[in-house]
């Protein structure tokens, strides 16, 4: 069957008020730059948004639109002529498909077009009727029925649909303002920034990377996950910071059990530094309450203590299960998982402080100037945009 | 020539060859190597794993790359069976399978497993019933080839994979070197655990295939080793023939196999008014393949007769042709051994012509009463 259009319902954009228009457009240039096909049209009305197919393909379209925020659901459009046998076996044809064992369903018809010969209600009762006839399993229940098809007619062509399709929800991607993600190559930080983009943020990732301590592999692993969150909103900018010097610094400089603080807070500053660069209004992070040294209260008040930008820590209530789950859910797990060595594993001391004082860390970085280092670690920032194409190896394949 | 000998092997795509040609060149270190060079490797090869998955509906860990169809057979019978034989000690297949397939069973058997041959009806089909009935309470596995590599004959793996729904203890093996991009095979509706897919049966390159293993369904490799393919399949991975591989699916998946039918279906009417030809290929047959029998002429001559015409086609299967036996997929459909040794297979594929399957029935008109002639003259 073919469909020719979809119908697209918003979400809590429906809550906005004079604003809207901001972030249904919003919503679709992610939409038109996800889809990447000058075939296909996008149309945002206030309440609804269209996509005309024209020919492309739905199921391929429906892959990537089930992921794309500020969707509440979408449904799948037939166009018929007004022909009442098209419109039956367009109807019988879209039912077999969204029903599966004992259904229950009704029709729902709209007539726009007054001049049609035959009112709602024998319309219902016409294509309910040939419906039922043609199918086992199916019963009429106007109330509270599993299915509802729509049949809309107008002067142009009568549009059905049957089946919806739940969206991802939240707000359009890059219509709350940027943020910077800390991007670890762990399983949380993706987890972070997805919860964010779903919240219409837009992301610039930030990874630290300690050749010859960490592998071309570590690096791809990163370049890996933020292509994978792509998926979510839009374009990432993934910027890679080399950190070698300044872990080996950290290390003469610093008592060991202090390294730890000192890098975070190091990072910390170096992102706050590319936040400005910019333009990001946040810093974004994976921490999550207790679940490793760095991130217990007292570690994130020591941390924090470097920057007044405001750090968001979406999954700092979150139990890692739950995390896991998500990030299976997102695609991002099975990259995580990857057992490549990163630039926190590496020079992890033996025992680092879970009750790190501010004051001390302070005095120890008291006794050289990090300045210098940070600003040369930003000026040699590597920046990657994604998604990126592997041109070569896409010409190969 | 007029190649009608795709079946047995095609030709490689130029793009392919291309393909493998750079990826030897450019991406040549050993994939499980540290440096960027390797992880470069690896990454065409998991890219290329992601590709094929993508096109088959299935997850990349789901494919594992071997050197073809009979690698990929073996590991999935005996992989299975040896995996498996705690929980019975039974098998079965049919009694037509690819001999990647039947003597896999047969040294199965020698190591004390004991093995049910289904006999098909008479057009080369086997009943889901007949597999139905095989099955014991010791039956661990069921291997059933998706088209017949003599005669084409589609068999019913989507009805037999559903049927084997109600044995969760049995594990379901297709061997899909013919069928792959012929004819549909939707490896969900069909409960298909497991699928063997071989490169140079659709302009891929020889040594380059693949065997599809549903996650959660479990062998033992053949080889020991490094542990490559997720310890399934040991042995430096042979990363550009795994990208022309890749290549290869998608250029097939692109392929309407339909077309391939009007060739055949041309030869078919065409054979039907001569008096000196028997189709055995059943209607229900894949769209590449056609066998039929000159009753009288021996197959071997006819294809030399051919030949010499400038048209290559084969006997039965090249993998069994040499060994100058009967079909054992015509001796199981009941054709008797005069006609089966006079069996003629022909096999096309996406670069054959209308004009070719044209000249081809010429070619025969000219040959077949020559050949027919001097028989009578020696009788």
């Amino acid at each position: 069957m073919k469909y020719d259009r979809i119908l697209v319902r918003y979400g809590e954009i429906s809550t906005k008020g004079r604003n809207r228009s901001k972030f249904t457009n919003k919503m679709k240039s992610n939409i038109k730059r996800l889809l990447a096909d000058d075939q296909i049209q996008v149309e945002a009305q206030r309440d609804r948004m269209f996509i005309y197919l024209n020919g492309a393909s739905f199921d391929d379209v429906k892959e990537k639109l089930v992921h794309v925020s500020g969707i509440q659901s979408f449904s799948p459009v037939v166009k018929t002529s007004q022909e009442l046998d098209e419109v039956k076996a367009a109807a019988l044809e879209l039912v077999k498909k969204a029903m599966s064992g004992g259904t229950t369903f009704k029709v729902e018809t709209r007539r726009a077009d007054k001049t049609f010969p035959l009112d709602t209600h024998t319309l219902n009762h016409e294509i309910g009727g040939h419906v039922l006839r043609n199918t086992e399993q199916l019963t009429v229940d106007v109330r509270n029925p599993d299915l509802t098809l729509v049949v809309e007619v107008r002067k142009e062509a009568v549009y059905l649909s049957c089946e919806t399709i739940a969206g991802a929800g939240g707000m359009p991607a890059g219509a709350a303002g940027k943020a910077v993600l800390l991007l670890s190559g762990g399983l949380d930080s993706p987890v972070a920034g997805y919860l964010m983009m779903k919240r219409g943020v837009e992301i610039e990732a930030v990874h630290f990377f300690s050749p010859p301590y960490t592998s071309e592999r570590a690096k791809q692993k990163v370049i890996d996950l933020a292509d994978a969150l792509t998926k979510y909103g839009g374009q990432i900018r993934l910027h890679i910071v080399p950190f070698t010097s300044i872990q080996e610094t950290i290390h003469k400089q610093v008592p060991e059990n202090y390294t730890m603080t000192s890098t975070r807070r190091i990072m910390m500053r170096i992102a706050d530094r590319i936040r400005e660069q910019t333009g990001s209004l946040a810093i974004v992070t994976g921490e999550s309450l207790g679940q490793v040294a760095s991130q217990t209260m007292e570690s994130m008040a020591a941390i924090n203590d470097v920057t007044n930008t405001p750090v968001l820590r979406p999954l700092i209530a979150s139990d890692k299960l739950d995390i896991m789950e998500i990030a299976r859910k997102i695609g991002t797990h099975d990259i995580s998982i990857l057992p490549f060595e990163d630039c926190c594993t590496i020079f992890t001391p033996a025992a680092p402080k879970t009750r790190p004082k501010t004051e001390k860390v302070q005095y120890f970085e008291s006794f050289l100037d990090f300045n210098p280092l940070i600003e040369q670690a930003v000026r040699d920032t590597e920046t990657i945009m994604l998604p990126k194409k592997e041109a070569e190896i896409e010409d190969l394949l | 020539m007029i190649y009608f000998d795709n079946s047995a092997t095609t030709m490689p795509d130029g793009s392919v060859m291309e393909t493998f040609l750079k990826a030897g060149t450019r991406f040549f270190a050993n994939p499980s190597s540290l440096h960027t060079p390797g992880m470069e490797a690896e990454r065409l090869i998991e890219k290329a794993r992601a590709q094929i998955a993508g096109l088959i509906g299935a997850a990349p860990d789901e494919i594992i790359f071997t050197s073809g169809g009979t690698e990929s057979n073996n590991l999935a019978v005996k992989g299975t069976a040896a995996f498996y034989k705690g929980r019975g000690r039974h098998i079965i297949t049919t009694a037509f399978e690819h001999p990647s397939v039947y003597e896999a069973f047969l040294a199965l058997e020698k190591d004390g497993f004991s093995v049910t041959f289904v006999r098909p009806d008479e057009n080369g089909i086997v009943r889901v019933k007949d597999i139905e009935k095989a099955i014991t309470d010791e039956t661990i596995f069921v291997s059933v080839m998706h088209v017949n590599n003599e005669t084409g004959a589609v068999q019913p793996v989507e009805e037999i994979g559903q049927m084997l729904q109600q044995y969760p203890g049995v594990s379901f093996h297709v061997d899909g070197v013919q069928g792959f991009g012929k004819v549909p095979l939707h490896l969900n509706k069909a409960c298909v655990d497991l699928l063997s897919v071989s490169g140079h049966k659709f302009h891929g390159l020889n040594g380059t295939g693949f065997l599809y293993k549903r996650s959660g369904v479990n062998v033992l490799p053949l080889f020991s080793g490094g542990g490559q393919e997720n310890g399934l399949r040991s042995g430096t991975e042979n990363a550009a023939g795994i990208a022309s591989l890749a290549r290869a699916v998608r250029l097939l998946h692109n392929e309407n196999p339909e077309k391939l039918r009007k060739i055949t279906g041309t030869i078919r009417e065409q054979l039907n008014t001569r008096n000196w030809a028997v189709v055995h290929t059943p209607i229900q047959a894949a769209p590449h393949i056609l066998n039929f029998s000159v009753p009288g002429v021996k197959g071997e001559v006819l294809v030399h007769a051919l030949e010499k015409e400038g048209i290559v086609v084969s006997t039965t299967s090249a993998c069994s042709s040499k060994q100058n036996k009967p079909s054992r997929t015509l001796e199981a459909m009941n054709v008797s051994g005069e006609q089966a040794a006079s069996a003629i297979r022909v096999s096309i594929s996406r670069y054959n012509t209308m004009e070719e399957a044209n000249q081809f029935i010429a070619a025969l008109d000219r040959v077949v009463p020559v050949l027919a002639k001097k028989r009578n003259e020696r009788k």
